[in-house]
Order: structure tokens, then C-alpha cells, then sequence
């Protein structure tokens, strides 16, 4: 069970670290407005970088959302990572095929959490166990191959950037060269295991199902062993560090970049504002009154 | 040489960290391939005596050079004391969200770089790139603030010293960005290093009082004593008000009254005073418009109520909202219907978008950019032009608060598009576009060597765009050439730069505003507003 206990705490840990991480952005107080354009949700202006600032009397004027352009630009963000496609393309190369790897590695551990659900349920997950059962079977070797390839090779071709780039090279910390070696340890490690012993990812299923079952289950040999190891530290060290940073990127996209919204009287951002203006303010330099609320600061003056 | 410096040189202690050479800089296009910039200029010994400049030499923030080791602690200590603070709610609720976000979350893959004109067009000079700055701030941070940042200092790559040559030399950084945030639109993952760029000025001005004196004690705190950064008093300010109702006259046969402090008017219109002084051509050119479209406006003669400068908006939010609430205080008190800010960039900023988390509760006055009241005024056919008086070549410059920040746009296009039959985009334009170089305050920073770098390093990128803009035939030919930048800053920097290059004497450029070119072109107007001259 011993390891089983490492995957249970690496698991535990991912989701405290990831909900500390969006707390402390969803935390933070009203900030001033500081959008940058292109803002997508911009109906029929987006494309140009247009705002309803342009509007005569915008205030006066009813605002359209394009929730669709939005979401349509999330996805090509998401999915094709539009921003680096067009401001840095030899960066694309690899961070694509890395991020794509992630996202159907994310799709794999899903699958093998259902298909270790239906196996405790005592459906099986085979070729020939009807429709459903098959269809899981299928799409977690497809999945798992696929997404551990992509990000294995997409992983590697970044190391290599950071390390070779005449640009980049000084920038680069240990951690950075240390985190992308770390995934490709647990792709070869993961890949070596089930090319040879478990293509199917069968035993891996059966793992997922003794978690699911919290029971004990039969580790067959060491490179398994160091499989589960790795995968576990992993999962439970990417929210630790920089690479969680899709949490942060809602929030600089959301909260920031495209956060338009204008403050409008007797709004909730009013009544933020004018909470915050009570706060005591805390600068020593000879212009402020230390001490005082900003509602105060600044109706004063001093030089 | 640029190439061997690294973020952990910034704590070097060496005279200075990076020498600038005319001949890195990239060339310049047609007709301007055999331009040759002189060499930088040392800081004169009587204006660099007790401060520092050992970045690159270049001196436009009053930086202390310590002649004491205690002195220089005392001052390293205070410089944390105020990072600190940068990161508590109490302290910079303003900002403390995109600020936090922008600091943890660089993957440090430089695409920022590429969008960055100082970086480009310094030669690429690794001190100017925008992640060498964050990423000393960002390691000093870790390593010095976050808990257990010393013990993981060397595994995250925050091992950095922190002297007083760190701090003086980020300091002069924070000024060598002109915050026009071209890089946080390139970002991938949404990173502002132009926001940290004014974090940085914000904890030097609010916790050390270290700050340009253009900026604060000649701007801000200047323009709230005597009514605006220029010096302008109100009483100076109605006795410029009469030479320039008589200039219109004679200029162009029209009496127009320029009214001030009418309550309840339909609109607040509010200049950058340096108008009043350098460009009152651009004063005139709004009342003649307003007038002649039969507007409800007025001015305001109140202290500040004149000047819509707000230089806090450069450097930090205590004077940035001192500034825009008594723009806010004035409106009320003339109960204008909405305020419309005049061409001026970054105080259609302050003053819209800022102001919008400032103007709260009753003075939550609406306000609305002149480039939307001249469209509706020109397409509505209020006032009648002849575009064919307009007919030389009119290219637009897009100031980066305007555009980048608040998404306006096309209505300055649509007016010029109908008013100048020869209207031609910058390459890129709009949102996409460069700063005019003069960004962040660095317009009005005249002192010391610092002009030279603005004008070969910020401004070289926005002049080759501008040269751009012309065929060779227009060169060619002499024909006067039109840089329309409907900002007073920008307008400032532009008038600069083609001081600097010769241009008009070279090339026939010359610069001016948006509503000069309306003016030139009404037919109620005698002809030949625009006096073809450099001024």
C-alpha cells in the first residue's frame, strides 16, 4: 500500500495547491483598469482592437458581449496557442505538440479513472466486452500513446530551445531544464513499462482500480514501480511551480487583459472601491500622509 | 559587448554597466540610409555630481549615488521595505492583482523581446530587454521576500545580490521602458512587463521619493498647486485665451469666443495645457469645430480644471488619483453632462480609464474621447470641408494609450479617411502600433544626455515608421508631407525627431493634430489653416 499512499498525497497536494492558487488571484482586491486590446468579447470591433469607447455616448448605450468570439478566441488560445504561433513560431514548434500531449495525457488519466471505475463496478474494459467497454479500452491506448509521444517530443524540443537559443540561454534557471527533463524521465519511463510489458495499460487500469477501491493490488515489477513514483511526484509538482500557469493565464486573461467592465454608480465595482479607499496607506515617501486612508491621501496634497 | 551582460551584473560594481555605440544601431530607411548618429553625450560633471548613472550614462532619473557603505544599506533597506509593500493589499490594492500575476508567471521565453522597439532598436542591448528588467525585480522577489527564497535561490534562478547597484540600476531601468506595452500584447501568457516597469517607478517614487523632477515636482505636484504642469495660472491662462481668440481672427476671418466655466453645459472640453503654449493652433482648431458645429461647451478656468495632464499616471497612484479626482471634482461642481478629453494620450487614459475606478459615486461624471465627438461633428455633416484642401500626403501616428489601452480606434480614421485623399497607414498601425518613443513621460524629459537616447533609441523606431509611411517619389518631389499625431505628447516627441533628423528641411515632413487637418479643409474657414513651418 506504501505505494499507493505516495500517489493518495501526491493527488492531495496537486488539488490544495492548484485551489491556493486560484484563491489567491480570485482573492485579490478590485484592481484599476489596465485592458489591453484586442479585446475578443468586443461585438464587431474585436478584429480591429475596437472598443465601445468609440461609441458617442457609450454610457448612454446598451453594451454587447460576444461571448462567442470569446470563447472562440480561448479555444485557438488553448488548443492552437494562437499568441505564440504568432509572436514566436520556433517556440511554437515544440510547445504545441507539449501542451496537445498534456491535454490528451490529462484526457488519458480520465479515462483510465473511468475504466478503473467500471472494473470495480465489474464491467470489463476489453476489446470484447461490448460497445462501451471497447470504446474505453480503444481510446486509452490511444490517448496514452499519443499524448505521452506529443509531450515527450514537445518537452525534449524545449529543453533543447532553452538550451541552445543564444537568446534564451541566460534566462534559463535550473528548474526550468530540471521540469522539462523531469517529463520526459516519466514519458520514457511510462512508455518502456507498456511497450514491453503492459500495452494495453491494463495493469495500470488495475492500479487505478486498487486507488479507486483503496486495496491493495500486486506491483509487478520495478520499472512499474518507478512509473507510479515518478507519475505521482509529477502530478503532485507541477502546481508547486510555473508550469501550473494555465490557473494564472484564466486569471491575467479574465481578470486583466480583457476586463473591460466599466464602473458604473451603485455597481459592486463601486462598493469595492469604496471599500479599498478606507485602507490605511502605508508609503513613507514625504508626499504621502502615512497612516491615513487613501479616501483622505488622496483629496490631500503635500509635497 | 551587449550580449556578455547578464541579470546577476546588475549588483557588478563597476562604473557603468553598459556602453552605448552609435554604430549598433539599426539603419534607417530612404532617404535616411546614410544617417549617422553622434556619439552619446557624457552627462556634464555638474549634473551628474551625487548621482548615479551606471547602467549606460544616460541620466533622466535623479538616481543618489551613496558615499557611505551605512548610507547605501540604509537605502536597500528602504527599497525592500517598499517591495514589501508593493505586495500588500493595504499598500497597492490598485494594482496588486495584475502586478502579482505578471511576477509569477513569466515562462521567460522572450517573445516580449521582438515586440519591444527599444530593444530592437538599440542594437538589441541586452539591458533593454524588457524580461532583464522584470526578471531582476522577479529574482529579487524570490530570493529576498518569498519564504525559503534564499535556500532555492540557485535551483529557480533567483540567485541574485542585492546591493545598492541592483537597486540604483533598476531604478534607471523602470525609465528606460516608455510603458507603451507592446510587449504584454505579444505575451503569450499575458506577462505586462510595461506594468512592471511603473510598479517599479511607483515603489521608488511612493517609498523613496526618487522620481524625475519633470514628472513630479515639475508635473504633478506643480500642476496641483499653480493649476497645471506648464506653470499656466488661470489668470495667464485667459490672457492667452485673448491672443488666441485675435489669432483666429486673423488666421481665419472668424470671431469665436472661446467660452470658459459655463454651468451646465453639455460638454467639458479638456486640453493638455502644453497646447496652450507650444500648439495653440490645436486649441483654436477645437473651439473653431465646436463653435461652428453649434456644441453646448465650455472650458474650465478652475485650478487643474485647464489641464488634463496627469503625469501620475508615469509614476504612481497617490499623485495619479490626486490629479484625476480634481478633474473629477471640477466637473461636478460645472455640471457638464460629460467630459470630453481632448488630444492628449495619457489623459484619455487617466482620465477615462483609470478615472473609471476613480470618478466613483457622485462624481461618476461620463466622459467620452474628442476622436468620437469630431466623428460625429464630420460625418454628421455639421460642419462642411472640402477635402480636396487636404490634398498632400497624410499619414497617422496611433498613440499607445489611445489605441493599445483603450481600444479607440477607427473614429479618428473614418474623420481623416474623409478629410485627406492622400491618407496612408503606418506599417503596423492601430492597436499593433509603436510608440511615438516619447511614451511614459519621456516627451517632457529634456534634461541632461537623455534627449539623445529618446531621440536614437525610442524615437528611431516611430521615425523609420514614419519614413516608411512615404514613397520615394514623395521624397523625391519635396511635396510637404503630413504626420497627423493627435497627441500632445506625442506631438512633442514627434516635433523632436524631426528636429533631430533634419526632416523637414530634409524631407518635407512636418507634424500637427487631427483637428488642424478638419480646420484646414472647412470651407466656412479661410484657406490655409496649417502653416507649413516647423515649430
Amino acid at each position: 500500500m506504501l505505494i499507493q499512499w505516495v500517489t493518495y498525497v501526491s493527488i492531495l497536494i496537486a488539488i490544495v495547491a492548484m485551489i491556493a492558487k486560484a484563491l489567491r488571484y480570485m482573492t485579490a482586491p478590485q484592481n484599476f483598469r489596465w485592458e489591453l486590446y484586442p479585446v475578443p468579447h468586443e461585438r464587431g470591433k474585436a478584429e480591429y482592437g475596437g472598443s465601445y469607447l468609440e461609441e458617442l455616448d457609450w454610457w448612454s448605450k446598451p453594451r454587447h458581449s460576444d461571448l462567442f468570439n470569446e470563447v472562440k478566441e480561448m479555444m485557438m488560445e488553448i488548443f492552437l496557442l494562437k499568441g505564440v504561433f504568432h509572436h514566436n513560431k520556433k517556440v511554437w514548434l515544440f510547445s504545441l505538440p507539449f501542451h496537445l500531449g498534456l491535454y490528451i495525457c490529462i484526457g488519458w488519466l480520465f479515462l483510465l479513472l473511468l475504466g478503473g471505475i467500471m472494473e470495480a463496478a465489474g464491467s470489463a474494459v476489453v476489446v470484447d466486452a461490448g460497445t462501451f467497454g471497447a470504446l474505453v479500452h480503444y481510446l486509452t491506448v490511444i490517448s496514452g500513446y499519443v499524448g505521452l509521444i506529443l509531450a515527450g517530443y514537445g518537452a525534449l524540443g524545449l529543453f533543447f530551445w532553452r538550451a541552445l537559443d543564444s537568446n534564451q540561454k541566460a534566462y534559463n534557471s535550473f528548474a526550468e531544464y530540471f521540469n522539462l527533463l523531469f517529463f520526459d524521465v516519466v514519458v520514457v519511463i511510462t512508455l518502456a513499462f507498456h511497450f514491453g510489458s503492459d500495452p494495453s495499460f491494463a495493469v495500470l487500469r488495475g492500479y487505478v482500480r486498487s486507488l479507486v477501491t483503496f486495496s491493495p493490488t500486486a506491483i509487478p515489477n520495478v520499472l512499474f514501480t518507478l512509473e507510479i513514483v515518478t507519475m505521482s511526484l509529477l502530478i503532485m509538482y507541477i502546481p508547486l511551480t510555473r508550469m501550473s500557469h494555465f490557473v494564472a493565464k484564466y486569471f491575467l486573461y479574465h481578470a486583466v487583459r480583457w476586463s473591460d467592465t466599466p464602473n458604473e454608480r451603485g455597481s459592486k465595482i463601486e462598493k469595492r472601491i469604496m471599500e479599498l479607499l478606507q485602507k490605511k496607506v502605508g508609503w513613507s515617501a514625504s508626499h504621502i500622509q502615512t497612516g491615513k486612508p487613501w479616501s483622505e491621501v488622496v483629496k490631500e496634497m503635500k509635497k | 559587448m551587449s550580449r556578455l551582460i547578464k541579470v546577476k551584473d546588475i549588483s557588478k560594481k563597476t562604473d557603468r554597466l553598459y556602453t552605448l555605440d552609435p554604430k549598433d544601431l539599426p539603419k534607417l530607411p530612404y532617404p535616411y540610409e546614410d544617417w549617422e548618429d553622434p556619439p552619446y553625450p557624457e552627462v556634464a560633471e555638474i549634473k551628474r555630481k551625487g548621482k548615479d548613472i551606471s547602467l549606460d550614462g544616460i541620466l533622466n532619473v535623479p538616481v543618489p549615488a551613496p558615499e557611505t557603505d551605512e548610507e547605501k544599506e540604509r537605502l536597500v533597506a528602504k527599497f525592500l521595505e517598499g517591495l514589501k509593500k508593493l505586495l500588500t493589499v493595504e499598500n497597492n490594492w490598485t494594482f496588486l492583482k495584475p502586478f502579482m500575476l505578471s511576477i509569477d508567471n513569466c515562462v521567460r521565453c522572450n517573445t516580449c523581446a521582438e515586440a519591444c522597439p527599444i530593444f530592437e532598436m538599440s542594437g538589441r542591448a541586452e539591458i533593454y530587454r524588457p524580461l532583464f528588467r522584470s526578471e531582476i525585480l522577479r529574482r529579487i522577489i524570490r530570493k529576498h521576500i518569498s519564504p525559503g527564497g534564499k535556500l532555492t535561490a540557485k535551483f529557480t534562478g533567483s540567485d541574485i545580490d542585492l546591493n545598492w547597484e541592483t537597486v540604483a540600476r533598476l531604478a534607471q531601468l523602470a525609465y528606460r521602458c516608455t510603458l507603451c506595452r507592446r510587449c504584454a500584447q505579444t505575451c503569450p501568457m499575458g506577462v505586462d512587463n510595461g506594468l512592471i516597469a511603473r510598479e517599479i517607478r511607483k515603489l521608488f517614487s511612493q517609498e523613496m521619493g526618487i522620481v524625475p523632477a519633470e514628472l513630479h515636482e515639475e508635473g504633478t505636484v506643480k500642476q496641483l498647486e499653480t493649476g497645471s504642469s506648464t506653470g499656466i495660472s488661470p489668470m495667464a491662462l485667459m490672457d492667452l485665451i485673448e491672443f488666441m481668440e485675435e489669432d483666429i481672427t486673423e488666421r481665419t476671418g472668424l470671431n469665436i469666443k472661446m467660452p470658459f466655466d459655463k454651468a451646465g453645459a453639455d460638454i467639458l472640453l479638456i486640453h493638455n495645457a502644453g497646447e496652450f503654449l507650444s500648439w495653440p493652433e490645436n486649441i483654436e482648431a477645437f473651439a473653431i469645430i465646436f463653435e461652428l458645429a453649434g456644441l453646448n461647451w465650455t472650458m474650465s478656468s478652475d485650478l487643474v480644471g485647464y489641464d488634463s495632464v496627469n503625469y501620475g499616471l508615469f509614476y504612481e497612484d497617490v499623485q495619479l488619483a490626486r490629479v484625476t479626482l480634481k478633474h473629477a471634482e471640477i466637473a461636478k461642481k460645472m455640471g457638464v453632462k460629460k467630459v470630453v478629453v481632448a488630444e492628449c494620450g495619457h489623459a484619455h487614459k487617466a482620465i477615462m480609464a483609470i478615472g473609471d475606478r476613480v470618478w466613483v459615486d457622485d462624481v461618476n461624471i461620463p466622459r467620452e474621447s474628442c476622436f468620437v465627438t469630431l466623428e460625429d461633428i464630420i460625418m454628421s455633416g455639421k460642419i462642411k470641408v472640402d477635402p480636396e484642401r487636404n490634398n498632400f500626403p497624410v499619414t497617422l501616428h496611433d498613440p499607445c494609450n489611445i489605441t493599445r489601452s483603450m481600444g479607440i480606434i477607427q473614429p479618428q480614421r473614418r474623420v481623416i479617411k474623409k478629410i485627406c485623399p492622400q491618407f496612408r497607414e503606418m506599417t503596423p498601425h492601430g492597436v499593433h502600433n509603436y510608440c511615438c518613443g516619447g511614451g511614459s513621460g519621456f516627451a517632457i524629459m529634456q534634461g541632461a544626455n537623455f534627449p539623445s537616447w529618446r531621440m536614437t533609441i525610442p524615437g528611431r523606431k516611430k521615425f523609420a515608421q514614419i519614413l516608411g509611411a512615404f514613397t520615394k517619389e514623395e521624397f523625391d518631389s519635396g511635396v510637404n508631407k503630413y504626420v497627423c499625431a493627435p497627441c500632445s505628447n506625442c506631438k512633442g516627441q514627434i516635433r523632436d525627431l524631426l528636429t533631430y533628423y533634419d526632416a523637414w528641411e530634409r524631407s518635407r515632413i512636418l507634424y500637427g493634430g487631427l483637428v488642424e487637418l478638419i480646420v484646414n479643409c472647412m470651407t466656412d474657414v479661410r484657406e490655409g489653416f496649417i502653416e507649413w513651418e516647423l515649430h
